[in-house]
């Protein structure tokens, strides 16, 4: 039952095969019984299953159904849930309680899903090996012997939930790849949504313009489910997009023949492995033998990408998060006798390295002198990323490149200098930048039996093609998915 | 041009302002709570005004409209794209620890206010922008010795900032600047001016230099929140600088307090300490882009302002200038006036000046007297019109008017009702006033004989006489005339 998607699970229930009482339980009692790989802050085993007797009693009546009905999920603890706490893994809202619901989490609620819990993640969602988490690190359930491997960040408790069968399908958000690197990491599906497609409301704020919910699954089909049910306008976000959205899952088995596909050559970049050269290999001509017609394209601005984005999102960061002050509410520090003093040691402590890291650059390219040399450059390259898309899109309907540079590296493995770790990042940020979709999909394991994943992009709010594209190459790449944790 | 004058010679004075003004609206800028002053600490707070996680800033489009409005009403440029940025400092007060506003591209660019000087020089003081911003909240600290204490009630008003250029030159052209501001703004309904509540206060920027020199360094008074205080921290602003530069020293480009009860002001933070504020667009908010017919719409809402009403009444009705610009300087008065003459014969402009003269003379001082507003007046703007009518039509003679209005003042009763109440219509009858006269001149024979002898001076002991008997309510015209007759006879 564990292993069952979306699509699955709501065959099951609705055919009566089992009740969301018996599969909520069931991945209760897994969630307890994995509980080292740390993937979750918050059970919420009492609400999850009053919630899914609720929806045995819709199904049984059949009356009101959602599309999600009775199917288990885990929220990534960014999203701020009503009555639950919300940390976005940091000791500065270690007792935060909102008072209110996401616009994403509430409209899962709405179509009836079941929330088993909060996830962990990177502290802020700054980071890519769900490491800098207050709340311990999350163990990828690929790791195998005494080698623990990273899951990816910073949506890392998800894609750790989803690959471990914890959950069914797990909320992410993506800044600048932290959906689809530990959707890569793990072994399953993640995807990146255009930038305005779903509301930003409700979700702790990480760079405002780059920041994007989506779904992290087991299937490009869930996926396509999921990001229905969670995608729209929403008059609370200014920033959330009009763009009717489309019946995605339609797109779910529709033929590549036809589809123009660009490989841009920038994209190999130094010290890839030939694994990943390999597995990308794979899917260009998984891609060729279903009937599309391959391009080699340029994106020319490609190597600024990663620069640029270290440069805008702590700028929006050290904004974002200076908030958190400990006058209205989250942690503040004992002791301090002075407003200067006490906003001092409450940040000092309740932020940790990375978040303190960042908030320090983004300080520092906004300030007098270094504004115009830093931040004001790097929103003309910004520009000039976004052209090369717009360029490249002119000729091809999707580009399809490696998610990461690498596998899941192992703890104690992972780079030392936060550059280096930056490094993740690389192939993902782009769509962040240009604003467009992305979705990773497990394409095969490297000699280790390490997951690896490649991504399409698609023009904005071209969500439809990712999931064909993405459901070709799913259907074609026989990758081993994950039954069990050893 | 003016200039202060020392022992060394002249001085020229430079001033510019930033003025705050809170938008007039239910709702606050990016929040849907209320605006509403006096509430209980912390009682108007959304979560998007205390700053919570996750929450986002949304438009209130009437606060984009009452600024197009303001902009076009002061003359401005309403620019179709302007954008949000982002202030950063942290304070207590300011829950998300920045404040949006508008920075480089602001709604409004341009525009001017005409002031009227002393010496009836019409001065045009440019403006350099208008933007739109949140307001922090309050931070108390007197509540408690060891504590202190937030009120989120203000965080996220809607203010205007409005910026001139350095085009004044004197504390009495920066407080006729403020006043025509204010009842500009009145008149809009866009600002309520409302100085004692913080609707509306002032940056004060002043420097000083000898003419025909370049502009001096300024100092920037911060937060001034009285027309008066504004005046005084411009005088002793002034006198500072000109004692420091005159001894020999610099000033320096600093901020400054103005303490109200000791009339100075002192420092505040020096060039050095400026903050860096940071400022970069801000993310959660799309450009701000108007269509023009939304600005057309917004135009064609504009009622008449105090200028151009100034200009029509002293064309219209033939009202001196000085009356016409009393008049219009506040929209109150010149609602009460034009609600006033309504009620008086068209075309009657002998009629519209005595309204003028009752209105800005004998009910201003009673006003004044009670400290009232016209707005509270028990005098209806009806009732003053037929005060002016019975006057008009001979009902009542101005000496008596003067009592009249007294008696309505006090019991709020209309002109023709005090006037019958009281039996204080003017006689006019010409047998009445005769054998009033008659009866006069025959108690008096010796007095008589005395003016007829060529002691004319006694003809208005005879009218004094003769009203005294009337209780003063004979036509005074009438009274004449047929005295002399009289004596003629």
């Amino acid at each position: 039952m564990h292993t069952l998607s979306i699509y699955g699970a709501r065959q099951g229930l609705l055919s009566g095969k089992f009740s969301s009482v018996e599969l909520t339980r069931c991945f209760l009692d897994r969630i307890r019984k994995f509980i080292d790989l740390n993937a979750f802050i918050t059970i919420c085993e009492e609400q999850a299953m009053k919630s899914a007797r609720k929806s045995d009693e819709k199904l049984a009546a059949n009356d009101g159904i959602g599309e999600l009905e009775g199917i288990p999920f885990a929220i990534k603890d960014l999203f701020l849930t009503k009555g639950i706490r919300t940390t976005a893994g940091s000791k500065m809202l270690h007792n935060f309680i909102p008072p209110f619901e996401s616009t994403v989490s509430q409209k899962l609620l709405d179509a009836g899903a079941v929330f088993l819990g909060k996830t962990n993640m990177d502290e802020f969602a700054m980071g890519s090996a769900n490491i800098t988490s207050h709340y311990g690190s999350v163990i990828n359930p690929w790791s195998s012997g005494d080698k623990k491997l990273v899951p990816g960040g910073s949506s890392g408790g998800s894609a750790a939930a989803v690959a471990g069968h914890l959950c069914i399908a797990a909320t992410g958000s993506d800044t600048g790849g932290s959906i689809r690197q530990p959707a890569a990491f793990s072994g399953i599906v993640g995807l990146k949504p255009t930038y305005g497609r779903c509301s930003r409301y409700g979700m702790v704020a990480f760079a405002s313009s780059l920041d994007q919910a989506g779904p992290i699954t087991k299937t490009v089909r869930d996926a396509a489910i999921f990001l229905k049910v969670i995608s729209g306008y929403d008059e609370k976000d200014s920033t959330s997009s009009h763009s009717p959205v489309p019946d995605f899952e339609s797109f779910a088995g529709k033929s590549a023949k036809g589809l123009r596909i660009g490989v841009p050559k920038e994209y190999h970049i130094d010290g890839m492995s030939s694994e990943i050269e390999d597995a990308w290999r794979k899917g260009v001509d998984i891609m060729r033998d279903a009937g599309a017609e391959i391009f080699e394209i340029s994106l020319p601005h490609s190597k600024y990408a990663l620069p640029t984005y270290y440069i805008i999102a702590p700028a929006e960061a050290s904004a974002n998060l200076a908030r958190y002050d400990g006058v209205r509410y989250g942690f503040r520090a004992e002791g301090a006798k002075s407003l200067d003093e006490m906003y001092e040691k409450t940040r000092g402590e309740g932020f940790g390295e990375e978040v303190r890291r960042r908030i320090l650059i983004g300080t520092y390219v906004l300030s007098a002198g270094y504004f115009d040399a830093y931040y004001m450059k790097a929103l003309k390259v910004q520009k000039l990323i976004k052209k090369d898309f717009d360029d490249a899109f002119a000729y091809v309907d999707l580009i399809l490149t490696p998610t990461t540079p690498t596998s899941a590296f192992a703890f104690g493995e992972e780079p030392t200098d936060p550059v280096t770790m930056y490094m993740n990042d690389v192939l993902t940020v782009t769509a962040n930048m240009a604003g467009l979709p992305g979705i990773s999909v497990p394409i095969c394991v490297d000699k280790l039996n390490r997951p690896l994943g490649l991504q399409f992009l698609a023009p904005r709010f071209r969500e439809d093609l990712l999931i064909q594209g993405g459901y070709v190459l799913e259907q074609n790449s026989n990758f081993p998915t994950l039954k069990e944790i050893i | 041009m003016k200039y202060v004058e020392t022992s060394t010679g002249k001085w020229e004075v430079v001033i510019g302002l930033e003025v705050h003004a809170q938008i007039i609206s239910n709702s606050k800028l990016f929040s849907s709570a209320s605006t509403k002053f006096g509430s209980a600490p912390n009682e108007n707070v959304s979560f998007v005004d205390a700053a919570f996680p996750g929450v986002l800033p949304v438009i209130n489009s009437f606060c984009i409209d009452q600024a197009i409005k303001t902009g076009l009403g002061l003359n401005g440029n309403i620019n179709l794209v302007s954008y949000f940025d982002r202030k950063n400092y942290f304070y207590a007060d300011l829950p998300q620890g920045y404040q949006i506003s508008q920075y480089k591209h602001p709604i409004v660019s341009g525009g001017y206010i005409e002031i009227e000087n002393e010496d009836g020089e019409i001065r045009r003081i440019n403006l350099e922008r208008i933007h739109i911003e949140q307001d922090a909240g309050k931070s108390i600290h007197d509540q408690s010795p060891t504590k202190s204490y937030i009120d989120l009630n203000r965080s996220g008003i809607a203010l205007m900032e409005i910026v001139t250029k350095p085009d004044m030159r004197s504390a009495d052209e920066v407080t006729r600047f403020v006043k025509k501001l204010r009842s500009i703004l009145r008149y809009l309904k866009t600002c309520d001016g409302n100085m004692d509540e913080g609707s509306m206060r002032a940056d004060v920027n002043v420097s000083i230099h000898r003419p025909g020199t370049e502009f001096g360094t300024r100092a920037e008074i911060k937060n001034v929140n009285s027309i008066k205080f504004i005046a005084s921290a411009i005088g002793f602003e002034i006198d500072r600088q000109i004692d420091i530069l005159e001894s020999g020293g610099v000033v320096d480009q600093e901020t400054r307090l103005f303490e109200p009860s000791t009339g100075k002001t002192h420092m505040m933070r020096s060039k050095e300490d400026a903050q860096d504020y940071r400022y970069f667009p801000e993310p959660d908010l799309p450009p701000l882009v108007l269509e023009q017919c939304r600005i057309d719409e917004i135009r064609s809402t504009i009622p008449e302002l105090p200028d151009a009403k100034a200009a029509r009444l002293q064309r219209e009705l033939d009202l001196p200038h000085y009356d016409a610009s009393l008049i219009s300087s506040e929209m109150e008065t010149a609602n009460y006036y034009e609600a006033a003459l309504s009620h008086l014969p068209f075309g009657d402009n002998e009629a519209a000046k005595m309204l003028s003269n009752w209105m800005l003379g004998e009910l201003f001082s009673y006003l004044n007297k009670d400290g009232k507003a016209i707005a509270d007046c028990n005098i209806s703007p009806k009732d003053l019109a037929e005060l002016v009518v019975l006057i008009r039509r001979e009902v009542i003679s101005g000496k008596i008017a003067k009592e009249v209005l007294k008696l309505m003042w006090d019991s709020g009763k209309s002109a023709s009702v005090t006037v019958e109440e009281n039996g204080l219509r003017q006689i006019t009858s010409v047998s009445d006033i005769e054998k009033c006269l008659v009866g006069i001149l025959e108690e008096h024979p010796d007095k008589v004989a005395e003016y007829k002898s060529g002691k004319e001076k006694l003809f208005g002991f005879f009218i004094g006489q003769a009203m005294k008997k009337m209780q003063g309510k004979a036509n005074p015209q009438v009274l004449n005339d047929t005295l002399k007759r009289l004596f003629e006879k």
